[in-house]
């Protein structure tokens, strides 16, 4: 029991060693920030809500419009911290290290995941900042604000759980980013030119990323594909399927 | 005897020297072709567009206890081949060879559904609002019939856009601006000669202006001539919650004329009212019972009331009837195939730096400029021609699908059709080109596939759901190369026509400045990394 908590141990300063000697991931959880402050602060410059004005959007959604743009480089991040390896043939020296398949999956996830928690609370407390001082009726006591801003961390660190999930299934960077991307983004392009509203609910409530920004949703409840909790239960219930398929993989295949 | 061993003899077809640009495509076609995942990625991106425009987009639509088929409703069509709005209320008389109509109109006055949304004060006791839509119509008619969508033209005074002359749908003209009223009133006419109609407008009834001259082509000998009276739905958009929505309900129309006069061959002893009913829709309530019109002569006055519109149909516009699509519906899929295209691109860029591979490929095509348009012209090529086969079934075939589950679908001109088709195709391939050259600029596969798809994909995401203000989404249709897609858009927009015009059928941007704005971009990032590609060491 010792031995392998040690081995787990010895492996988590390895994948952390790696993470925090390349200059990659560093770079990317700083546009991870900027850029979602960015995006936020543009999408709620456009609106015509000011302070001491009603305002018919829900203000902390808007706020947090970044998010969506955010999580892509979360995305990349993730992808590269498990994807590069196997585009150089490092994976095989990694593996010979760490021999526990499920080991190395666990660490690769805590070590991608813990920075990208710390960059998407940042990301977020900076965009509802912006938001506050261009928008109203947003104030951090609310409670459903909170739970906007927590649940948008966590979203940001289940998008970074998906794709090491993703990423060690299809074992190529450039694919799992468009696995990724491509499971968030289209759901809601095709269920938008769905003509059937039946199917449209579903396929929303499906949707990871439109069931999972859920979460972010202050104003008119009742009308959302699901509730906030259950829909980012959705986005995890994706990530699980996604790791699942990851460690299945790594376990069961030659690097 | 030794044997000598000798330099292979020179091929005649490889001049020696540096290769040209035909070797250097061959070479790239060649490390494209013979990659089985690539080629197999191709191919699944083609049959996602199919999937999804043809199996998943239309879902059987139901109307009543009818569902499906049962529920399929044409529009008229007008002389031009567009579908048409043409409902309206019509006091006429037949026409025989060359003649005028005159008429003075002294009001126009409408009611309107308070129930969509907000409204101004004046509610009247029926639950409607008093008040004329911006295109609510009145005035004077010379048509080929009374069959909806037959050839027209029409001098009319209108809500809020002063008189106009307006003919065969799509053409409008103005006349005089400001509204009519008892102390402004105005006199119209329409003189028709053999088969052209012009119209004139004045304030006195002394004093005429031409409007325009209408050629209507092949309009019979006996037309009806007479009164009109027209309104379309009330359109209010709103902001609200996590986007903005736009509702609607019905409207009338009453115009009030006199100094009514005819020249020319007039027959039928007295003015016959009658509803044109070419929108598809049942006719609005007034006081619990259908509204079709009605006219009334007082003396020498004629009042008219009507519903409808007497104009080109559009996608989602106030007077349009449930089940209609257009041929863009049918690229939903294109997206999915656009994302998988993506990735083959960038890593048809990225994937040679990996392995040190490019450092043996730029030993062999020396010349940064020619591997990268060969690379470029390799990837464009194979994606233009995935696309085209993937949108030409996807469109064609989608089409009969709509149909057959109840849809109408507005017909557009085979030239239009083909635009749709060949510009989804070149707007993949220059997608795939744009990811190429950030793929040799990034040098890494996860972000090129990222910047591309945030690029692209994403923003038209945005653009084109609800969520961000209207601005911001128009905003983001106009400037990114999600600007591209506008080349799928079918129906033009007219001025004459209240309607929401919003994307994915609409764009800020016509459908070749849209893909002007992509061709852009990707220029912008093929020179980019033809620079890069100069001066880094691979």
């Amino acid at each position: 029991m010792n031995a392998a908590v040690r081995a787990l141990g010895r492996a988590l300063h390895a994948e952390w060693t790696k993470q925090r000697t390349v200059a990659g991931p560093a770079w990317l959880l700083a546009v991870v920030v900027v850029l979602t402050i960015a995006v936020s602060a543009a999408a709620a410059a456009t609106s015509h809500c000011r302070p001491g004005t009603g305002c018919p959007v829900d203000t902390t959604r808007l706020s947090l419009t970044g998010v969506q743009v955010g999580q892509a480089v979360v995305a990349v991040l993730a992808a590269t911290a498990v994807g590069a390896e196997y585009g150089t043939g490092l994976i095989r020296v990694t593996l010979t290290a760490v021999p526990g398949r499920l080991t190395l999956l666990a660490t690769k996830a805590i070590t991608v995941t813990v920075p990208v928690l710390v960059a998407a609370a940042g990301a977020v407390l900076g965009s509802l900042q912006v938001g506050r001082l261009l928008l109203p009726r947003l104030s951090l006591a609310d409670g459903q604000v909170l739970r906007a801003a927590g649940g948008s961390v966590l979203y940001l660190a289940l998008i970074a759980l998906l794709t090491v999930g993703v990423a060690a299934a299809v074992r190529d960077t450039a694919a799992a980013l468009g696995v990724v991307l491509g499971l968030l983004y289209l759901f809601p392009i095709v269920s938008a030119a769905v003509s059937n509203p039946h199917w449209q609910r579903r396929l929303d409530q499906l949707s990871p990323m439109k069931s999972g920004l859920a979460i972010q949703a202050t104003t008119n409840l009742p009308d959302l594909p699901l509730a906030p909790w259950p829909g980012l239960g959705v986005l995890a219930a994706w990530t699980a399927a996604a790791l699942l398929a990851g460690a299945l993989v790594l376990r069961f295949r030659d690097a | 005897m030794t044997a000598t061993l000798l330099p292979p003899p020179v091929s005649s077809t490889q001049p020696p020297g540096p290769p040209g640009f035909g070797r250097a495509l061959r070479a790239e076609w060649t490390k494209f072709r013979t990659l089985r995942g690539w080629i197999i990625a191709v191919l699944v991106g083609l049959a996602l567009i199919d999937a999804v425009g043809l199996l998943l987009v239309r879902g059987s639509i139901g109307c009543g206890t009818a569902s499906g088929k049962a529920c399929y409703q044409p529009l008229p069509t007008g002389p031009d081949g567009e579908a048409v709005t043409d409902a309206f209320y019509f006091v006429h008389r037949t026409l025989t060879g060359d003649g005028t109509i005159t008429a003075r109109m002294r009001d126009l006055t409408g009611h309107y559904s308070s129930r969509p949304g907000p409204v101004a004060a004046g509610q009247d006791d029926s639950g409607e609002s008093v008040g004329t839509q911006p295109w609510s119509k009145a005035g004077i008619l010379i048509k080929d019939g009374l069959t909806p969508g037959s050839a027209y033209a029409a001098m009319t005074a209108t809500g809020s856009h002063g008189t106009r002359m307006q003919w065969n749908f799509t053409h409008d003209a103005a006349g005089l601006p400001g509204p009519v009223t008892a102390s402004s009133p105005r006199w119209l006419r329409l003189t028709r000669s053999g088969d052209t109609v012009t119209g004139y407008d004045s304030s006195d009834g002394v004093t005429w202006a031409k409007v325009a001259t209408a050629r209507l082509t092949g309009l019979p000998a006996t037309v009806q001539v007479g009164l009109f009276a027209t309104s379309p739905g009330v359109l209010v958009v709103t902001e609200s919650f996590g986007g903005s929505s736009a509702t609607g309900g019905p409207s009338t129309a009453t115009g009030t004329f006199d100094h009514v006069a005819l020249s020319g061959t007039v027959g039928g002893a007295d003015w016959a009212g009658g509803a044109v009913n070419g929108d598809g829709r049942p006719a609005p309530l007034r006081d619990g019972r259908p509204l079709v019109g009605s006219y009334r002569p007082s003396g020498g006055q004629i009042t008219v009331t009507g519903s409808g519109d007497i104009a080109p149909a559009v996608p989602a516009a106030s007077t349009s009837p449930g089940a209609t699509a257009t041929i863009g519906d049918h690229l939903a899929g294109i997206f999915l195939g656009l994302v998988v295209l993506i990735v083959v691109a960038a890593m048809f860029a990225t994937a040679e730096y990996r392995r040190g591979l490019i450092r043996i490929t730029l030993a062999a095509i020396p010349s940064r400029g020619r591997l990268l348009a060969a690379k470029a012209t390799v990837i464009g090529a194979v994606t233009f021609a995935a696309g085209l086969v993937a949108v030409g079934v996807a469109v064609p075939v989608g089409v009969r699908i709509s149909r057959d589950s109840g849809f109408y679908v507005l017909p557009v001109s085979g030239a239009i059709e083909a635009r749709v088709i060949v510009g989804s195709a070149l707007a993949l391939a220059v997608c795939s080109v744009l990811a190429l050259a950030v793929g040799v600029i990034l040098r890494r596969g996860a972000a090129a596939v990222a910047a591309v798809v945030v690029g692209i994909v994403l923003p038209y995401l945005l653009g084109t759901a609800a969520g961000l203000p209207d601005s911001a989404r128009e905003w983001l249709l106009r400037v990114t190369p999600a600007a591209g897609f506008a080349i799928g858009q079918t129906i033009p927009r007219y001025a004459q026509v209240t309607a929401r015009y919003d994307a994915p059928a609409y764009f800020p941007l016509g459908p070749w400045a849209g893909f002007a704005v992509l061709c852009g971009y990707a220029t912008v990032a093929l020179a980019i990394a033809y620079l890069l590609l100069r001066r880094r060491d691979a």
